[in-house]
């Protein structure tokens, strides 16, 4: 796609600003737009600038970068727009994003975001060998041929030491469940997800066609993702570069396990969670139900809900990048410390996650809002995994 | 662009609102520079976005000190191009004073901030007070319940309790001098905001005033209750002439909330009729189909087969119909171009029926459908008709077509007696050509004790 793709669609928006809403106006729900508040900032205010810019009514610059790079492609204005367009609002970010990026005018972390994605395979500048090392310990195989299922792990999976144990315990689950699967580790390259949504097309299809590659190489078919963010690009954007592969999300390869009976959950855990929805998985795959249906499988849990959940879910504010690239900046009214409070407003004792961008970024919300000791970040297969402990289950 | 230490009024700005929340940059200024309206984009200095009302004193006190002009604007939804500036300076958006600060159940009105929103209020209201409601726009939920009271604006029970001008109980407002002044019942020290009492009704300073006379910070609104029960019925005729008859008959039974008349030529369907709704509220199913029958009986009893009744709206009408803010932005898609705007013309009701044939004629010499939107108010006593043009905001010749027809109607508007609501500023000129001469006079003289810079909103409510 190309900007150019969408002259006859960006006009259309009439600024009416359905789009910063959740679904029954009770706050704001685009997440830069509620920081900021300068219209700018704001879904239709990003389509008419983008738009000038087409025109050449405004010149690329960098304040106008640091607009389109606050977006968090939460997809909150595709999901509240009333015009037939909605769909597009997101695609057509992505491509004034791309259009920056041609025109050289992306603030220096987005530039050294792609810098280190290329030169070194993730945003950390983490050596590539490295990348399977969690998985010793945890006793998690590499992949071989005939495995049913990949285990993408992804970058924040692979380097980043709390969201090493969320894919832990899920490599523990799976191992339990007696599923035939196995991790790439130091062959594993970055999905591309964000760089796309970053607006470097060149880059995500040279990340997705080496994936593609590989994985053919290898002989996977089924590939079961940690993060919903390449869950999206390999669901939805491979098959468009040849990479035809069966995929799932972690919670809902669980989910199966766990109707199938091939996963069973002696334990009891007499707690109280909330669940976070990532965009990626909710808005922008409509998966709601299977992480719920996860953690009631777990008898005793008491599952609340946060004022907005669901389709009307308030972005952790790390999508589009941001969790590397912190665009949208921290402070009181950051969406990650925002939707901590709402969490703890619930009174659970748990906030669950399905997503590692999510994980990382809610654990600096509690961490900002000294919520850390009140209220325990888990995700969802930490908390079943922790059920099948607690009830003395050896793993 | 000058550079940050040789501006100081930026500077000046900065040190009042914060870093984050001023801006002199190519993208705001923009933005804020235009509106979804075919008005043209005009110059903007600055844009400031002030947290609480001592913010916005000092912002007054220093533009005046400068003598730089200042616009105060809502969500800039008025389709009028009212907040962009006619002579440059400083937009000042309202919305981060954002807070609902009481609500009174038992005195029925809520305390709000200028910059709320109304869907933020609707929100609120369902969730902390259900028995209770405000008078809800066809806007946006995005657009300010302020600004829709300053520019005397319209919305589901105005046919039973007026404009949203008669529904501010008091307002607190900063002058262009930077004092602070509360009209109302807030003007006493007790400072309470139940009504507008009987003193001097010094509110109507800043009613319709379009920003010329000060920005209004806190607003007391009436609520009203919300009876559990809400539904339709719908009467449709072909016949423009016996509107004002029906509608008197529907009044006149005291059983409707709400009344409005919508003329249509999309879809093809509604290509010549006129469709009345009436809004039914109610406590009881008893209750309702008591009103519902009376109201059955105005098209049985006086009309017979000149106008059908449906007890029921057929298709997704209802719905459409039902929803509140009902979604009048769709039309801005009918163009395929993102774009509206339209005449509102409040007129005796005996006007109507030559409003809407002429008012077809005009759109039809312009290549435009004609889409009619039309409210009932205060019983009855007069209605706001306005005539909608969508245009292609990608296409010059659509805008300029929509612009002539635009003016065209507000002409027309005019020739038959009815006052233009919130008109732009070539709709503002052609009033004052043809206001009571006295009557401008006084309000230049008014305008010049407040604000004797003349740094409001100025190129508004002016001659040339």
């Amino acid at each position: 796609m190309a900007l150019d793709d969408f002259k006859d669609i960006i006009h259309r928006c009439f600024r009416c600003g359905y789009c910063k809403f959740t679904s029954n106006y009770s706050d704001f729900n685009c997440p830069p737009y509620n920081k900021f508040r300068l219209e700018t900032f704001s879904p239709g205010g990003r389509m008419w600038l983008i738009r000038a810019m087409m025109l050449e009514d405004i010149e690329p610059s960098q304040h106008l970068a640091d607009i389109l790079y606050t977006c968090t492609m939460c997809a909150n204005c595709v999901e509240e727009c009333r015009f037939k367009f909605h769909d597009n609002i997101v695609d057509i970010i992505m491509e004034g994003k791309a259009s920056l990026v041609e025109a050289g005018v992306v603030p220096p972390s987005v530039r050294d975001f792609f810098k280190n994605i290329y030169t070194n395979g993730n945003p950390w500048k983490e050596p590539q060998k490295k990348r399977g090392d969690w998985a010793r310990d945890a006793g998690i195989p590499p992949y071989k041929k005939g495995d049913e299922y990949l285990f993408y792990v992804g970058c924040i999976g692979s380097y980043d030491q709390r969201v090493q144990k969320m894919a832990g315990a899920f490599g523990q689950l799976l191992l339990r469940s007696g599923i035939s699967f196995g991790i790439l580790g130091e062959e594993e390259y970055c999905d591309g997800n964000e760089v796309l949504m970053m607006g470097e097309e060149g880059l995500f299809e040279y990340l997705a066609l080496k994936n593609i590659e590989l994985f053919k190489e290898k002989g996977v078919k089924k590939i079961v993702t940690l993060s919903p963010h390449a869950y999206n690009a390999m669901l939805n954007k491979y098959p468009g570069l040849g990479g035809d592969f069966e995929v799932v999300h972690y919670t809902e390869l669980l989910k199966e396990l766990i109707t199938s009976g091939r996963l069973k959950i002696p334990g009891t855990r007499k707690i109280k969670v909330t669940y976070h929805d990532p965009c990626f998985l909710g808005r922008w795959n409509s998966i709601y139900d299977e992480p719920r249906e996860v953690l009631d499988s777990v008898h005793g849990i008491e599952l609340v809900e946060m004022k907005r959940n669901r389709e009307n879910a308030f972005c952790c504010g790390g999508g589009g990048g941001n969790f590397y690239t912190d665009i949208i900046g921290g402070g009181e009214q950051s969406p990650s410390r925002i939707r901590s409070r709402e969490a703890a407003e619930t009174g659970a004792d748990i906030i669950s996650v399905a997503c590692p961008t999510c994980m990382t970024m809610i654990e600096d919300g509690l961490k900002g809002e000294d919520l850390d000791h009140k209220i325990k970040l888990m995700d969802i297969s930490e908390i079943v995994l922790s059920a099948i402990i607690d009830a003395g289950e050896s793993i | 662009m000058p550079k940050e230490g040789e501006d100081s009024l930026y500077t000046g700005l900065k040190d009042i609102v914060g870093e984050g929340f001023v801006s002199r940059e190519p993208e705001e200024l923009y933005i804020y520079s235009r509106d979804s309206s075919a008005n043209p984009p005009r110059r903007v200095d600055y844009v400031v976005m002030p947290s609480s009302v001592e913010e916005v004193q000092a912002v007054v006190r220093l533009a005046s000190t400068r003598g730089i002009p200042l616009v105060p604007m809502g969500a800039a939804l008025n389709l009028e191009g009212l907040t962009i500036p006619l002579k440059g300076g400083i937009v000042v958006d309202m919305r981060r004073m954002d807070r609902i600060i009481e609500v009174s159940e038992m005195d029925r009105y809520a305390l709000i901030e200028a910059g709320v929103s109304q869907g933020k209020l609707i929100s609120y209201l369902s969730e902390n007070h259900p028995t209770l409601q405000h008078s809800v726009p066809d806007a946006p939920p995005s657009a300010t319940v302020a600004g829709s009271c300053l520019i005397c604006g319209y919305g589901h029970l105005s046919t039973n309790y007026g404009t949203h001008a008669e529904m501010v109980n008091a307002l607190e407002v900063v002058l262009p001098s930077g004092e602070l002044l509360r009209t109302g019942s807030a003007m006493l020290p007790t400072s309470l905001w139940f009504g507008r009492g009987s003193l001097p009704d010094l509110t109507g300073l800043f009613l319709g005033w379009l920003g010329t006379t000060g920005i209004v910070t806190k607003l007391s609104i009436r609520l009203y209750p919300r009876p559990p029960i809400r539904d339709m019925v719908i009467y449709m005729m072909q016949d423009c002439s016996i509107v004002p008859d029906v509608v008197y008959r529907i009044t006149h039974t005291e059983m409707a909330e709400d009344v409005s008349i919508v003329g249509q030529e999309r879809p093809e369907w509604m290509k010549g009729y006129q469709i009345i709704a009436a809004y039914v509220s109610a406590h009881t199913r008893e209750e309702l189909a008591l009103k519902k029958k009376y109201l059955k009986r105005i098209s049985e009893k006086d009309f017979k087969a000149r106008v059908s009744f449906m007890e029921e709206a057929p298709g997704d009408l209802k719905e459409q119909f039902m929803e509140l803010p009902f979604f009048a932005t769709k039309v801005a898609d009918w163009k395929k171009g993102g774009g509206f705007e339209y005449v509102g013309a409040i007129m005796p009701i005996d006007k109507l029926p030559e409003a809407w044939e002429k008012g077809i004629e005009i759109a039809h010499r312009y290549n435009m459908l004609y889409s009619y939107a039309i409210r009932v108010v205060e019983g009855g006593h007069h209605v706001l008709f306005t005539y909608s043009y969508p245009f292609n905001r990608a296409d010059e010749t659509c805008m300029q077509s929509a612009l002539a027809a635009l003016r065209e109607t507000q002409k027309l508007s005019l020739d038959l007696g009815a006052i233009p609501w919130k008109p732009e500023v070539d709709g503002q000129k052609e009033i004052i050509k043809r206001m009571d001469k006295g009557t401008f006079r006084l309000m230049q003289r008014v305008r010049n004790l407040l604000d004797p810079k003349g740094i409001m909103n100025p190129g508004n409510w002016e001659v040339d």
